[in-house]
């Protein structure tokens, strides 16, 4: 299965709009509430980022029976120090990202402790791009 | 606790999810901050200040099935229609975040940690 979504800029209504929707794909998957939990909390983190702290961008989804991948690519500002963003506590959020219970610097640590394999890509000016990957049979 | 006597000891109010009525509770999370939430184990409720269209979809991605909201927060009709879909429970409640929490730890509700 292949899912594409787009992220609209500073679309915080619908932030959560496609972690949502690969939710319910993995429900009818037969997978354990534990490993779609962990799933759907990453992309989540990851979707929520690309609102938060760049211009939007796009979410690419590939699952088959083994594994899930995800990529969320955006359009942003990059990230200057990408050794400090994964610290948990670290957090450049705008107020009015913390006004909507974000901005605790936890995402980036919380998505990989939730997925097998985490690949950040990122460039100052240009924007990042976040690889996850889920193994469904442990 | 059932639901039924959370809403019982907190005077509160029911939005969405009266089906789930008579569902058994062990367990409660308080915060306000979605980002913690987002790195909870296995938590059936969350009590929060935090009262938005976020806060469903954070506790949808992290299984949290019942979520009452503290301060005198109103629930909006966007929340019920998302929390609808995904068959949670949704309870106002007029007393402060200390007070709820205190209240239902004494009648039992273990934390997380
Ligand atoms: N997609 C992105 N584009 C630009 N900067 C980013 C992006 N993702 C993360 N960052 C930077 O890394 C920091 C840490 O990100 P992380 O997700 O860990 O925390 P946060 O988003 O600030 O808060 P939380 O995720 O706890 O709500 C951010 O504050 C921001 O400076
Ligand atoms: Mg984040």
């Amino acid at each position: 299965m292949h899912f594409e979504y787009t992220i609209k800029e500073g679309d915080f209504v619908n932030a959560g709009a496609a972690s949502s929707s690969v939710k319910k794909a993995l429900k009818q998957l037969n997978l354990s509430s534990a490993v779609i939990k962990r799933v759907v909390v990453a992309l989540y983190e990851a979707e929520v980022n690309a609102i938060a702290h760049a211009y939007g961008g796009t979410i690419y989804v590939d699952i088959d029976s083994e594994r899930i991948l995800m990529k969320v690519a955006d359009r942003g500002p990059g990230i200057p120090d990408l050794d400090l963003a994964m610290q948990e506590g670290y957090s450049t959020a705008r107020p009015e990202v913390r006004d909507m219970g974000f901005g605790a610097g936890m995402g980036l640590p919380n998505m990989k402790k939730n997925v097998d394999k985490l690949v950040v890509h990122t460039k100052v000016g240009e924007g990042t791009t976040v690889e996850m990957e889920v193994n469904f049979v442990e | 606790m059932t639901i039924k006597e959370i809403i019982g000891v907190l005077d509160g109010n029911i939005r969405c999810g009266e089906s789930h009525l008579n569902d058994e509770i062990t367990k409660a999370f308080s915060s306000d901050l979605m980002s913690d939430v987002l790195t909870l184990k296995d938590c059936p409720l969350l009590l929060t200040g935090l009262c938005n269209v976020q806060t469903i979809r954070t506790c949808e991605m992290a299984n949290l099935q019942v979520i009452v909201f503290v301060r005198h927060k109103k629930v909006t009709p966007e929340m019920i229609e998302l929390a609808e879909e995904n068959d949670m429970v949704l309870i106002e409640c007029e007393y402060s975040m200390f007070k709820t929490s205190g209240i239902l730890y004494m009648k039992g509700l273990e934390p997380l940690y």
